[in-house]
């Protein structure tokens, strides 16, 4: 089938779950994305699953009409690696939170990115924890007050894209709950890339975390902050563009473009050889507190884990046959008893 | 006839004898693993039964020539029907000091021991606290020792080789294997041809590993000092083919049979813990047979890794050992609460944490029974032996595919180790246990519900990913009966948590009823589950021999429990329950039938031997 405007309505990725969130939350902008985006697609809604962990963000696979599980606490990359490595010809989507994927499921998270294995993880990044009534989260800032950090948090944050970056993720992107066409595009750029795909989702949890991300959100402030990263072309943002990134000895800074020069700019690129300018361009906000990169930071294919499997299992077939267990169970040596 | 006979010294030339047991002792470095593991392969070509034990130290390399870097390999040979490795060897090899001081403890009254006197040395003595040498101070006196300066006479052997230094030395294993080859009369082709096919590719290790066997055995021949071999004729054993297994090995391929049988692609994740990974090792080999092996980042990942697998519509396993198991126990639940098929695979090890990683001990049954939060019953069934494994693990998957149930499958160290003969089966003749997904919806409005159950076994669809209109969420939430929606409903929730009970306890329909193995008018009744199958067997036979009455019974499924086993334990007014740990199936037991069982408890990381078994059965008989 090659129509793809006329297959699928975002009625039809809907289920007939009462949508749980507070009013007012990120989650909900994003699911409607993810919806519109799903629906967008030429892809047989079967063939879609989509795998979460526990926290608010993980009651999405609920809110989505396609194969899904809710599965436990931080495990949802392991476990949705499991199915993508079993049924290469599904599209396997893990939805998760700052906790969930960088605090009890770390481990999974940083692995799958180098694994390679062909799942795209959304990271609702909200800064806190949510489902537990606002505790501090791995991204949270330092000296956060929260119930459990009345005297401020002593935790340094991570940097999830720097993260994502350091665990050799083929692809890395961020976007914002808000602006559903940028966080559409990232969405598409992620399933079009063979191999994982890390989206850190700047999501508002107005509860708890009011207005974490105003600095991108804001109206007036966003256009002063937000930094478009475009495969390609220099790194300029500002009301004119006036303002530019220079990386230098492995660090980006923030200057004017007029004092620079617009050939001192940097050139991103989402496909350089090492993924160095593109952590340097991690580093420039980690907040955000100030100018913020989002956009695609990195698409550098590299084989998959679940290709890289089947090829070893159709040269070994190729070579040796498909397997012949009354053989195998006689290979290390036999004797016989009249 | 016991389950080990003895040679003693002054026997005649080329005396038969119907059982004898090896042990081949050295440094963790010495090659004793290979060379006890080439007289098993020897010995089962030749048509012996035959049984071993590995037992070796935890640590890669201890430092050399001390007492906890000592590795041996035991193997028992017989012209019948054996069970156990023997529980004294008649022979040892002891390569060195600490070697000897190891292993005499357990050497049979008037054992003979060979010793390579090259390293009975002022350093190495001391190294395994030895004042005076043992050669030498008459503290062998009542032994048959045989001293062979190995090392020379390997260096010799090899010296045209140009192998150097540590590379002559290495050879020197197989010394020791060719003597012991010429004094069992083994074959000594499948030993060469083996050589050939593991060094092939370096000919100077491949020649002196040779000669070095050569050597061993022409000092046999030639030597004064070995005046006699002996003869173990080849066992009567059921007319077939026969391998020789271990049981990772065995559960290996059982797995690959399951996903056979089953028509299933075998998914099978992991992460390396001793003693397991083998497990890993051989499936990994067997790419041309679709399976899917799946190195994990850790034991909680492994689990997932199966979870997702099963949910894909694949045989989903995940390996470990009681240390991973503790890790994999959430995910293990999040399976039985989305009813997913899984089988977990626990080769269990000395206990709690890391305990004895490469000894073995059967203390990880009440995990598996128990060790998980909430209600929360699986089935639980466990290998008897390294040729059990197989059959077993086919089982084990068709009750985790007709039940949509995880299902935890227990072996141990010393099954996983050890090796025996094994008639192989013909794989024509697998059942099928094949079951079929879910293709329509099943609603009375024409939709899925993905917990509606059918009647008879209580399992519900399995519907995949890829089928159209059965989209469904799974998750570890409650479920609402028949829909799968989430639900806190108090009395749903119990619904669904005597439902989950039943679908298990079920099971106990759809396993054999238990056989027992009994003498009329028996006052006792033997207990046993898991790798204690051999040793309590064969205490059970030296029992009879001696004129008592006993029987046994050994259990395969510990969950549920064969129907029938509370109305035969009902029949003995004793019951032991002989078990490696503090008495955990014999708490089960108590607890299920209000039975006053005896526990006969070991946790000392080594199997029973049958002496023990018969001596604690006497003892119970005589009270």
């Amino acid at each position: 089938m090659t129509d793809t405007t006329a297959r699928y309505t975002r009625q039809d990725y809907q289920t007939d779950q009462e949508v749980r969130w507070c009013p007012g939350c990120g989650d909900y902008t994003i699911l409607s994305s993810v919806q519109n985006f799903m629906a967008g697609l030429d892809i047989d809604k079967e063939n879609v699953v989509f795998i979460s962990g526990i926290g608010c963000s993980s009651r999405f696979p609920y809110y989505m009409n396609t194969y899904g599980m809710h599965s436990i606490h931080g495990r949802a990359p392991a476990i949705a690696s499991g199915i993508a490595v079993a049924r290469p010809e599904l599209s396997v989507w893990v939805v998760t939170g700052d906790g969930d994927s960088m605090s009890i499921g770390g481990n999974h998270l940083i692995h799958a990115l180098r694994r390679n294995v062909n799942i795209k993880i959304l990271q609702f990044n909200n800064q806190i924890y949510g489902l537990t009534k606002g505790q501090y989260s791995p991204t949270s800032e330092v000296g956060k007050r929260t119930k459990s950090s009345p005297a401020g948090s002593i935790d340094h944050p991570f940097n999830p894209m720097s993260l994502a970056l350091g665990a050799e993720a083929t692809f890395a992107a961020r976007t914002i709950d808000m602006d559903r066409d940028h966080t559409q595009e990232m969405l598409r750029r992620a399933y079009e890339h063979d191999g994982s795909a890390f989206i850190e989702i700047y999501q508002n949890c107005n509860v708890f975390n009011d207005k974490a991300f105003i600095q991108l959100t804001g109206r007036e402030e966003r256009e002063l902050n937000r930094i478009n990263l475009k495969h390609g072309e220099p790194v300029v943002f500002g009301p004119d563009d006036e303002y530019g990134v220079v990386i230098e000895n492995g660090s980006a800074r923030i200057v004017e473009v007029s004092a620079a020069g617009l050939d001192a700019i940097h050139v991103h690129n989402a496909q350089a050889s090492t993924p160095s300018a593109a952590f340097a361009l991690s580093r420039l906000s980690h907040g955000p507190f100030g100018p913020t990169p989002v956009g695609v930071f990195r698409e550098m294919p590299r084989l998959t884990y679940e290709d890289g499997l089947q090829q070893q299992i159709h040269e070994a077939q190729m070579s040796r046959g498909p397997g012949d267990l009354q053989a195998l169970i006689g290979s290390t040596g036999t004797w016989t008893v009249e | 006839m016991s389950e080990t006979s003895t040679i003693g010294p002054n026997d005649a030339e080329a005396q038969t004898v119907s059982a004898v047991a090896i042990r081949f002792a050295g440094d963790s470095g010495d090659g004793m693993q290979v060379a006890g593991t080439r007289f098993t392969e020897a010995s089962a070509i030749f048509g012996n039964d035959l049984a071993t034990f590995p037992n070796f130290p935890s640590e890669i390399r201890a430092p050399a020539g001390t007492l906890p870097g000592v590795s041996s390999f035991q193997v028992q040979i017989a012209d019948r029907d054996i069970l156990t490795a023997g529980d004294h060897p008649d022979v040892l090899v002891a390569m060195n000091p600490a070697a000897l001081k190891a292993n005499l403890p357990d050497l049979a009254p008037a054992g003979t021991i060979i010793v390579n006197t090259d390293a009975f040395v002022e350093r190495n003595l001391a190294k395994a606290g030895y004042e005076t040498s043992p050669l030498t101070d008459g503290s062998l006196d009542a032994f048959r020792l045989l001293e062979v300066p190995m090392e020379t006479l390997t260096k010799e052997a090899v010296k045209d080789t140009g192998l150097k230094g540590r590379g002559v030395l290495r050879c020197k294993n197989f010394f020791a294997l060719g003597l012991m080859a010429w004094m069992f009369d083994r074959p000594n082709d499948p030993t060469l041809d083996w050589i050939d096919q593991k060094f092939g590719k370096d000919e100077a290790v491949r020649s002196g590993n040779e000669l070095a066997f050569k050597a061993g055995y022409n000092l046999g021949e030639t030597t004064e000092m070995f005046r006699n071999t002996f003869e173990v004729k080849p066992a009567a054993l059921p007319p077939g083919t026969y391998t020789n297994v271990t049981g990772n090995q065995s559960l290996a391929w059982g797995l690959i049979a399951a996903g056979q049988a089953a028509k299933l692609p075998l998914f099978y994740a992991s992460y390396p813990i001793t003693p397991a990974s083998d497990i890993l090792h051989e499936l990994s080999k067997h790419r041309s047979f679709g399976v899917r092996t799946y190195q994990a980042e850790d034991e909680i990942a492994a689990a997932g890794a199966a979870v997702g697998a099963s949910f894909a519509g694949q045989l989903g396993v995940t390996g470990t050992s009681g240390p991973g198991l503790a890790l994999k126990s959430e995910t293990i639940s999040l399976a039985l609460m989305a009813e997913l098929p899984m089988l977990v695979v626990d080769v269990q090890r000395g206990g709690p944490s890391t305990g004895l990683p490469t000894k073995t001990e059967q203390s990880d049954l009440l995990m598996a029974m128990y060790g998980r939060h909430g209600e929360s019953p699986l089935p639980v069934i466990s290998v008897s032996s390294p040729s059990d494994a197989f059959e077993t693990t086919i089982e084990a998957a068709r009750i985790a595919l007709k039940y949509m149930t995880p299902v935890l499958l227990m072996s141990d160290g010393y099954i996983a180790t050890s090796a025996e003969p094994w008639l192989l089966p013909d794989v024509s003749q697998l059942p099928d246990i094949s079951v079929s997904f879910a293709t329509a919806s099943n609603g009375e409005s024409d939709e899925f519900l993905p917990f509606l159950r059918d009647p008879e076994t209580l399992a519900r669809p399995w519907a995949v990913p890829g089928t159209a209109g059965l989209e469904h969420r799974l998750g570890g939430l409650e479920k609402e009966d028949m829909t799968g929606n989430v639900s806190y409903g108090p009395l749903n929730h119990e619904k669904m948590t005597i439902l989950r009970e039943e679908k298990i306890a079920g099971i106990a329909a759809d396993i054999p009823e238990i056989e027992i193995d009994t003498d009329a008018d028996a006052d006792l009744l033997v207990l046993g589950w898991g790798s204690s199958f051999g040793a309590i067997t064969a205490g059970v036979r030296r029992v009879r021999a001696n004129g008592s009455k006993v029987a046994r019974v050994h259990l395969r499924y510990l969950n549920p429990f064969p129907r029938n086993l509370e109305e035969i334990l009902r029949r003995y007014p004793k019951v032991l329950i002989p078990e490696l740990n503090q008495g955990q199936l014999w708490r089960l037991i108590r607890a299920e039938y209000l039975i006053d069982a005896i526990s006969y408890p070991k946790v000392q990381g080594q199997p029973f031997k049958a002496v023990e078994i018969e001596s604690k059965i006497m003892e119970v008989l005589e009270s």
